[in-house]
């Protein structure tokens, strides 16, 4: 079996045809496949995301992220250009629209492409995975966590964000939503409350809530991570992808 | 989880990062994740000059009892100085 893995740091066209970094990691193999965007979580375009980006290379997809803080911060340690993004009210929606429009153009572009994207996104990212299955030409979007789909932030909160209630009929594909029990940001009602309107609209979702498990359950570098919601929600992922992709 | 919850203010003084000594005009307050330290939430502050770049920045992620230890006692010297010595302080 052939399973070398390219990866590396690329430059790719974001939005407002702007030049932006992106960390790609791919097959070789020359057989026809999907591709996945990974949308990074607020914390930056660190190791832990380039992690799962070469992980779905590993599982026979290509994927790229692209580093969403580019603008505000080239160069920059991960940390430092969250420190930045964070002060600056995050990622405005159009932008990460046109961002996450590059990487599948990038993608697509590949020459072991089958045409297909999905999209990831953990925590913030997860809300930008929403955001953009209900923007773009997506087959498969997975949500891992992802507050403010619907509602909005709380009086004084710095972060930019509108409900995505009102773009629900809009979604261009399946949603694989993965959440926790225990989060409250987002609480389970809200989870509940965003699957019935999906299939209100027409549409197809696929939402799992782990018991014992609160945000951030897939990180492994931090206390959060549950190795039992993470190693389920790795395969709900993989077959999710596998059946949507292919 | 992700609180999101952040204070932003702009501030006068100086902060000793990377690079030495720099002037800091910018701060965020934030109940987050930490990047480094030990807990699943922290107090975070980071004191900042947007002018020099994102890396020109001072950090700290500090436990919730550290933190509120530390703004009594910045509060507590805050008000024992006299105020001939407080210079140029609208407050």
């Amino acid at each position: 079996m052939y399973d070398t893995i390219l990866a590396e740091t690329i430059t790719i066209t974001g939005a407002n045809g702007d030049a932006i970094e992106a960390y790609s990691a791919r097959p070789l193999d020359s057989a026809p496949r999907g591709g996945v965007v990974v949308i990074h979580h607020m914390p930056g375009y660190d190791r832990a995301t380039k992690e799962i980006t070469r992980r779905f290379a590993e599982l026979g997809l290509n994927a790229v992220c692209p580093n969403l803080y580019s603008r505000e911060a080239p160069g920059a340690d991960p940390d430092d250009a969250a420190a930045t993004a964070r002060a600056n009210g995050g990622v405005p929606d159009g932008r990460l629209v046109g961002d996450v429009d590059g990487a599948a153009t990038y993608l697509r572009s590949l020459q072991n492409s089958n045409g297909k994207v999905g999209t990831i996104g953990y925590c913030s990212g997860g809300r930008q995975s929403f955001l953009a299955a209900a923007s773009l030409p997506i087959q498969a979007a997975v949500v891992c966590y992802g507050a403010f789909i619907i509602g909005t932030p709380p009086e004084g909160f710095p972060l930019k964000v509108t409900s995505l209630e009102p773009m629900i009929g809009q979604l261009s594909c399946p949603v694989l939503g993965l959440f926790g029990a225990d989060d409250t940001f987002p609480p389970p009602a809200d989870v509940e409350y965003l699957g019935n309107a999906i299939e209100k609209a027409g549409k197809v979702k696929e939402f799992h809530i782990y018991e014992g498990a609160g945000h951030a359950f897939f990180a492994t570098d931090r206390p959060s991570y549950r190795p039992e919601a993470a190693n389920d929600g790795w395969a709900k992922i993989a077959a999710f992808y596998g059946a949507h992709l292919s | 989880m992700c609180t999101y919850v952040t204070e932003t203010l702009e501030i006068d003084g100086s902060a000793k990062g990377q690079a030495g000594w720099f002037k800091v005009t910018d701060a965020s307050v934030y109940f987050d994740h930490p990047v480094h330290a030990p807990q699943a939430h922290t107090l975070n502050i980071d004191l900042r000059a947007p002018e020099l770049g994102p890396a020109a920045r001072v950090a700290m992620e500090l436990s919730p009892l550290a933190a509120r230890d530390l703004a009594h006692a910045i509060l507590k010297i805050m008000e024992s100085v006299p105020a001939e010595l407080i210079e140029g302080d609208e407050a």
